[in-house]
Parts: structure tokens; sequence; C-alpha cells
């Protein structure tokens, strides 16, 4: 039988506030344990949540940006469970009445067709804080840094069909919340958490199948494997004559497994009710389109800027485009060096590779926008060529500082002085007959590939600080001098 | 000097007469002498009171025109206090020290106001008769084998037997209002959103509210004066200006319209304690109020709604006490499971527990329409009836309570007995109204309680009308018999 995989997305997406959502305790990642975490963070008895502007602004920009209703009356509601990384025993969260409402989100697919991802609502929410399953003597540790910073959950609709749409989707998500500077996006900080609710159904067959959710997957990658896995395993359920049971399930990245983590009978009942300690909260359309005003720039809308006015290809500008933070990164550099071709080929080549080697985010590259543009300028006037400008770079991520001083220190400027060039292609050639013998005795074709051969000697003898295109000029010009 | 009021208090102490040292003195001297009478006090923070005595002493030297200051109060055990143990009345928080101090607390203590200590209450401010409370019941000063009402039991026979001047309590559903008028003290809830909440520890977020319980109406406008404010870390506090209280408190009632509502004098009223409510509102006639029955016509539906909605709201503020970062903890616990189930289990009492299942039920899947949605309806009825009934009348008056204090242990074999204490008083918290109880008389020795229920925001006027009637009568100036 052939089957049809239905995908839809709960995405929990941290808010970049200063402050957590219902206090004034900072929500920097990494900070010693419990360091973040304020009376009200840690339940104290006869503490009480006021609700953080800023966190409402982010939710009605991503709102916007998805092109959903904003909800003009926006409610809280308390969810209750116990657990230790839930101090209060409930978390504070919207139902019925959420701060945005349905919208949709266009993804494109690698065969060049778009699709529309409908979404359900995206709510307000705080998150909860971690426990540490670590080495405490046989106890669990419990950290309340995480306790209280912004979340927004964005539930999309059962709209996608396979992987590469959910992963699509999900990375559309990232680049429009960094797009939109209201999420940092580390997805390995769990800036970014994905749940996912799969079932299948034989093709042509309108009625849902019973849907899994595999919950807290991280990275794109990981969320691609778990999808395929669980798919396969519903079709093997199901094609043995089984029952799929709805239950949350956990991927893990390490040994590419899923195991059962608990099934609906054991799901809590959450008793939600609305929040006494918070009011209702009423946004009007002026405040809303204040917000519209400052919206920053899509996505979508930047890479159709790249393309044209940078005359970037579709592919660069779209990958570029794609993450706020590179975007940003991109354009200061070409704010600083004016070649947006040079400054798009380091940023997606050297930059990235280096990122993704020492798996650092572009926040956290040693090697500054203004310290990229200052090396591509002196990549285009010529004062070193692309191979020496490498190692001006490794220079600069090692923290030496500029371009320009590191040119200067380590005495890497280029040599385009042509009467010193000339004199080292004499000597050069007058130590290479065997090789002037073999060039002349090639065809015309050959000789162009086989003047290669001179150019090691002569950027050995100068160190690699000799510009080729010059050397390159007065080399053939010397050689065709012997034809 | 313990005869005395804020009012008199603040002129002594600039006349000289004594000093805020001595005064603090004595009281401490008299609750060391005669609480173990009445058990009003969880901890008296004698060191500290002296401490802020002296402070106050040098304050007024230099001029501090605060009444309050140097005045000795206490506070109810609800109320955070920075360093000093705040239990709610629970085995739960017993070894709880909170660092910070509820705003309450925080506006006294900027006034000059000396805390004298911590007051007993049921515990987590559940119950009506202050037997629920950890620490053991209060005792009724004017009859000791009686309850002094509930939950600021503490508060009220500390007022009473002038072991405070003056205390702080709050009030859910009566629990300022049934007190006041069983142990004969005069009792001001303010209107939701009056006073802060902050640092005030959670029963029904929705209906809790922080008062006051003093001698006279008068002392309650001044108490009010300070501990009325607008407070950025309260979301439900109204942002409004804060009047003089005790700038009204002379002004004429000629003219003024008192509705009687006929749903509080059916059955179940106590006859006596009826006859003491219709002879104040007499009273009232003669000050040129001019007085209407009206009718609360969902009055009924008050005790069942409340009666979902605050276990409803006690079931989720009351999870933070799980064990994990403060308060009590079981022994060995064997897993997580078992530190919630025996924490709790161990350190919560049986109205406490009663009230937490109360509210998981009527919150649970399958109950919410039926239970909390259909409560909220009525919620909204009930303040509907009060809005109309204020578009007639400017004061809403009837008794405080069904009857004066009664034995211990009569009713607590009967929750819904007990629940019905607070029949009364229970509507103006689901509406957020202000309500006052004030002295009006005795029934077999034992104080009656007048009601009196004002619009939002109009604490000035009950103030008012209360301080009127005392002016006029002494039902307020009679204590309570076992004094030494």
């Amino acid at each position: 039988m052939e089957w049809e995989t239905v995908i839809g997305l709960e995405v929990h997406v941290q808010l970049a506030t200063n402050t957590k959502i219902f206090s004034g305790a900072s929500t920097d990642f990494g900070a010693a344990p419990n360091t973040q975490a304020c009376a009200v963070d840690l339940a104290m008895p006869g503490t009480l949540p006021v609700p953080n502007e800023q966190a409402f602004r982010y939710a009605i920009m991503f709102g916007l940006a998805i092109d959903a209703d904003i909800g003009k009356r926006s409610v809280f509601e308390r969810k209750n469970y116990f657990y230790p990384d839930l101090p209060k025993g409930y978390q504070t969260t919207q139902l019925d009445a959420p701060i945005v409402g349905p919208g949709h989100v266009e993804i494109q697919l690698s065969d060049g067709s778009t699709k529309s991802i409908r979404i359900h609502h995206a709510h307000l929410e705080e998150d909860a804080g971690k426990s540490l399953h670590e080495d405490f003597h046989g106890m669990s540790g419990i950290d309340l840094n995480r306790a209280g910073t912004p979340l927004i959950e964005i539930v999309s609709e059962p709209d996608m069909r396979n992987a590469e749409e959910a992963v699509a989707f999900a990375k559309k998500l990232h680049s429009i919340v960094t797009s939109l500077g209201i999420c940092d996006g580390e997805m390995s900080q769990g800036s970014m958490r994905f749940d996912v609710n799969i079932s299948i159904r034989p093709k042509g067959v309108e009625q849902l199948g019973t849907r899994t959710e595999t919950k807290n997957l991280n990275s794109f990658r990981f969320m691609e494997e778990a999808i395929k896995l669980e798919v396969e395993r519903q079709i093997d359920v199901l094609e043995d004559g089984d029952d799929i049971v709805q239950e949350t399930r956990l991927y893990n990245g390490d040994t590419k497994t899923a195991r059962s983590m608990r099934s609906k009978e054991e799901a809590n009942d959450y008793r939600y009710f609305p929040c006494p300690d918070l009011l209702p909260v009423e946004i009007d359309d002026d405040y809303i389109e204040a917000i519209r005003k400052e919206l920053p720039e899509l996505p979508d809308a930047r890479q159709q800027r790249f393309e044209e006015s940078y005359q970037l290809s579709p592919y660069d500008a779209g990958i570029l485009a794609a993450d706020g933070n590179i975007a940003n990164f991109f354009e200061a550099t070409v704010n600083t060096c004016k070649d947006a071709k040079l400054a798009a080929n380091w940023v997606m080549g050297e930059m990235s590779a280096r990122l993704n080697s020492e798996e650092k985010s572009i926040k956290d590259s040693p090697v500054s926008a203004e310290h990229l543009g200052g090396l591509i300028v002196r990549i285009s006037d010529n004062t070193i060529s692309n191979k020496i400008a490498k190692q001006v770079f490794d220079a600069m991520w090692q923290g030496e500082g500029d371009a320009d001083s590191i040119i200067e220190k380590k005495g890497l400027k280029q040599m385009s002085d042509t009467g010193e060039l000339e004199k080292i292609v004499d000597e050069v050639l007058a130590n290479s007959q065997a090789m002037i013998d073999d060039w002349l005795a090639s065809d015309e074709a050959k000789r162009k590939k086989k003047m290669g051969g001179f150019m090691g000697p002569i950027m050995k003898a100068t160190k690699g600080q000799a510009n080729p295109g010059l050397v390159n000029k007065i080399l053939s010009k010397k050689l065709n001098n012997l034809l | 000097m313990h005869a005395n009021t804020i009012a008199q208090i603040a002129r002594d102490l600039r006349n000289k007469e004594y000093s805020s040292e001595e005064l603090t003195q004595h009281y401490l001297d008299r609750i060391q002498r005669l609480d173990p009478n009445y058990n009003s006090f969880i901890s008296v923070t004698a060191e500290q009171a002296l401490e802020q005595a002296r402070a106050a002493d040098k304050q007024l030297s230099e001029g501090n025109d605060n009444p309050l200051c140097g005045v000795p109060i206490a506070h109810k055990d609800i109320f955070c206090t920075d360093g000093v143990r705040t239990s709610c009345g629970s085995k739960m928080l017993d070894n709880f020290v909170p660092p910070y101090d509820a705003t309450v607390v925080e506006n006294y203590k900027n006034a000059g106001a000396v805390s004298l200590g911590k007051l007993n209450m049921d515990e987590f401010a559940m119950g009506s008769s202050n037997e629920t409370s950890f620490y053991g019941p209060v005792k009724n000063p004017w009859d000791t084998n009686c309850v002094p009402g509930g939950s600021s039991g503490g508060s009220a026979a500390a007022v009473a037997a002038q072991l405070a001047v003056a205390a702080t309590a709050t009030d859910t559903g009566g629990s300022i209002r049934q007190p006041a008028s069983l142990c004969g003290v005069t009792g001001l809830k303010p209107t939701y959103g009056r006073v802060s909440r902050w640092g005030m520890i959670a029963y029904a977020s929705s209906l809790d509210q922080g008062g006051a319980i003093t001698r006279t109406a008068e002392d309650a406008a001044i108490m009010m004066n300070t501990m009325a404010s607008y407070d950025s870390k309260d979301s439900t506090c109204i942002e409004r200006e804060v009047p003089d209280y005790t700038a009204t408190l002379n002004d004429s009632l000629q003219g003024m319209t008192v509705g009687i509502p006929k749903e509080y004098f059916g059955e179940g009223l106590n006859a006596e304690t009826g006859a003491r409510v219709e002879a104040a509102i007499e009273e009232y006639k003669k000050l040129g109020c001019n007085i209407k029955e009206i009718s609360l016509p969902h009055t009924d539906l008050a005790i069942p709604a409340y009666y979902v909605i605050a276990p409803a709201e006690c079931s989720a503020n009351l999870s933070r006490f799980d064990g994990v970062r403060y308060g009590y903890r079981c022994e060995d616990p064997k897993d997580l499971g078992d530190l919630y189930k025996r924490s709790r289990g161990e350190a919560f009492g049986e109205e406490v527990k009663r009230r937490i299942l109360v509210g998981s039920y009527a919150l649970s899947a399958g109950y919410y329409d039926a239970y909390y949605r259909k409560a909220q309806q009525v919620r909204r009825l009930i303040k509907q009836d009060f809005v109309d009934a204020f578009s007639e009348v400017d004061v809403i008056m009837g008794p405080t309570a069904t009857a004066p204090a009664f034995e211990f242990g009569s009713k607590n074999a009967d929750p819904v007995a007990m629940y019905l204490e607070d029949i009364y008083t229970i509507s103006v918290n689901l509406a957020g109204l202000p309500g006052m109880s004030i002295p009006c008389g005795l029934v077999n020795d034992k104080p009656v309680g007048l009601q009196l229920i004002g619009n939002y925001f109009e604490e000035g006027r009950l103030l008012n009308a209360a301080h009127q009637f005392q002016s006029a009568t002494e039902h307020h100036l009679k204590t309570a018999p076992t004094h030494d």
C-alpha cells in the first residue's frame, strides 16, 4: 500500500528579551545555576507576576510577519502539573485567547516549488527550568535560570507531507524569528525546540491516522532523522496489522533511535484556568500599527533585495538572507568592503566553514564583519592574494588584530613591483631548462597548462607574496619570447 | 496606655506623655502576660520591635508627622516579613523566613510603625473559626470557650484583647469582617486592587485583599492611609490616587441612602443578632440617612460559587508548596512522587487538603464547564446585583455574621455549616467591593457586628458612615471582660 505522511509542528521559540516574561531577572544563557532566578522565578510565597511588554511586542512582530490576526484580548492561563523544574506547580501560558491567531508561512522546496503552511496560532508562555540528572549523589539537580524565559509556541496545521517540507518549514521559522531579531536562533542552546506530530494514512484517504508526538528536537538534522524513523516505524506497525498508539516519543540523535515516553492514558489533566494574578491584556490597533511600521525586513524581501542591489545569484541571496544574523553580518561586511560578491563568497565560504568546524554561531565569531570587510578591501586592491588572505583570516581568527596590522606585522604584502618580479622570474627560468624544453615541445593547448608549472617555484621564491596576475603576464611574455 | 487608639497615641507621643519604646515595652509585657490566654500571636519579635520603637522615637523628635510613627501594631502571619518567619498558619511554612517584605509591611515600616510580631490565623487563611491553624486555635477574648472567627482570628483577638493597637489582616470571603464582628472590633476590607497583594501569601488570588482591624473607624482610616498604595509589583493593583481617608470622617450623613438587602435578614439569622443590627440601622435614620429596602437576588448562590472559585484558585496557588525549594520536606523521600505526596500530605491540614481536592475536581476535564465556568457566571450575576443596588443607594448595611461567636468544635464536624458562617460577607469578595464590620451591641455578652458595604473605591464613605455611628454610640468602646 502507498502511504501518505501528515506532519504538524509545535515550535518553542525563546524570545530574546533582556528579562523574563514575568520577572526582572536576566535571561542570559550560560550563567552559573540558579544565579538568574529571582524570588518570582523561584515561586516564593507571596510573589506575583508582572508581564514583560517586550515579550508581547516580539510576539506581535511574529504575528505580523506571518500575516496573522493579533489577539486584541490576550489571556494567560495556568497549566497545572507537578515537576521540580516548574516552581509554581503550574506553567503560565495561553489557551483560548492567544496573542497570535491563524497565519501562514511560505516554504521553498528543492524542486523549486513553493508551498504555504498554515499556522493555527502562536501563544506566549514561560519556559520551565532544567532538571540536571547528573551526578548529585543519587539526586537530581535543579537549575531555575531558564524558568520564566519568555517563549512563543508556534502551532502549525498538519500541512506537511514529508521530512523535507517539515525541515523547510522549521528553517523558514528560524529565518523569520532571527530576521525579526526576536530570537537568537541558537538551536544548540535550546532557543528553538521542535515537537513533531506525525501520522500516516493510505494515500487518497482523507481521515487522519493516529498521531504520535516526538518532542524536543533541537536541530534540523535530528528532526529529519526522527521523522524518517517514525514514518518507517508507523508503516511497519500498520503493515503488521497493529494499531498506532497515541503517545509522546523521544528521539536520541546520538544513537539514532526513538522510544516511547508516555501514552495518552498517562497524560496529565492540566486543569487549565485563567490566571487570576494576571489581567487580560488589551492590545489596540495603534499599538499594533506602530510595531508594523518598525518591522525589520523579512527573509523573502531581503533575498530579493540581495539579488537586486548586490547582483547575487538567487541561491547565494537565499542562503545569506535565511538567517537574520548571517544576513546582518553579510551586510555589515559589504558596508566596509563595498564588494558584495567577494563578501558573499567569504561569508558563505571560509567564514561558514570555520564556524561549522568549531560549532560557533556567527554572533560568536572571533572575526567581526568590519575585520572581514577590511580583509576583503586588501584583496580587491591587490595588496594580498586570495591565498595570503586565508593566512590573514587565520590570524584574525586567532585574535591577532585587523587585516592591515597583520599584513604589516607579518610582511604579507603582495609583491607587485614589476622590475623585482622580472628578476625573480628570470632566476627561476634560468634554473628550469628541462621545463622550458618541455614547454617549447608542447602544442599550444598544453603550453597554457604547463605554464602553471613555473608558478610554484616563483611563489616559493617570493614566499607566496607575488601578485599572481602580474607574474602570469611576465612569465607568458618571457616564454613566448623563447618561441 | 493600652486602651488608647492610634489617634490618641499619635497625640500622646508628640506630647511626650510616653515614648514609643515605653509603649512598645508595655505591649510586649501584655502579650507575654496575657496572650497565653488567647494564642493570638504566632511569633513575637520583641527585640526588633524595641529597635523600631527607638528609631521611631528618634523620628518623632525630628518631627515625623505620620500618625502611625511609633505605634505598635502587628501583622497577620500571611504577610511576608523580611527576616521574620512567615508561616501562614501552616506546618508547611513553619521554617520559612522570607528574604523580602510584603508591600503592606514595607508601607508600615516606612511610616515608622512598630511591628510587635506575627498574628495567628487559619491555615493559609482557610477557615472561619481559627481552628485550622497549625499553631492551635485563637481564643475569643470575650469568651475563651468561643472562636474568634477567621481566618484573621489572631488579628481580631489581639486588637480586642488590646495586645496591639491595630493589626493587618486579609479577607477572601469574610476573613476580616467576620472575626471583627465576633471579637467586637472594627474591620475594613478594601476594594479589590486598592491594597497591594505583593508578599501576601495567596489563597484565592481574585478574592484576597489586605485590610485592617482596629478599635475605631478613625483608626481604620489612619491605617488605610498607609496601607493603600499603587504597586507595580502586583498586576491586579489599581493605579488610582489614595485619598486622605481621615479627611471625610466627619462629613454629615444627612441624605445618605442606606440599602437594606432583604436577603440578609431571612432564615438563618439569629433573632437577637438581627435585632441589634436593626437597632443600628435605626441609629443611622437618626443620623439623617434614608433607609431603603433592596434586593440582592443572587445572594443564595454566593457560597456555592465561592466554594468553587476559591478552591480552584487555591489548588493552583498551593502547588508551589512541594518540598523542593523551601518549606516542609518529608524525611528520606524515596523518589519524586514520594517527596511530593508525603511533604504535602504531612504538612497540610485537613481543611487545606479538602479545598485543594475540591478545587482540583472543579477544574478537571469534563467538570470545568459545570463547576468553574458556571461559578464565574454566577459571580458576574452577583456583581450585577450590587451594581444595580448602588444605582439606588450609597451604602448597603446588614449583619456581618448570622450569630455571635460559637463554641470551639461546634461547627468543624460539618464543613458546610462552617462555610455558611460567611453567608453575608462572601458576595462582597466575589464582587470585589469594600466592606466593613463595626460593633453594634452585645448578645449574651458577646459582640455583634454591623456590616457596611460600599461601592467600588468608596472606602472613604464607609469609614465616614462608621465614624459617625461610633461618634453617636458607645458599642465600639466596650471591651472584652476577660482583661486584667
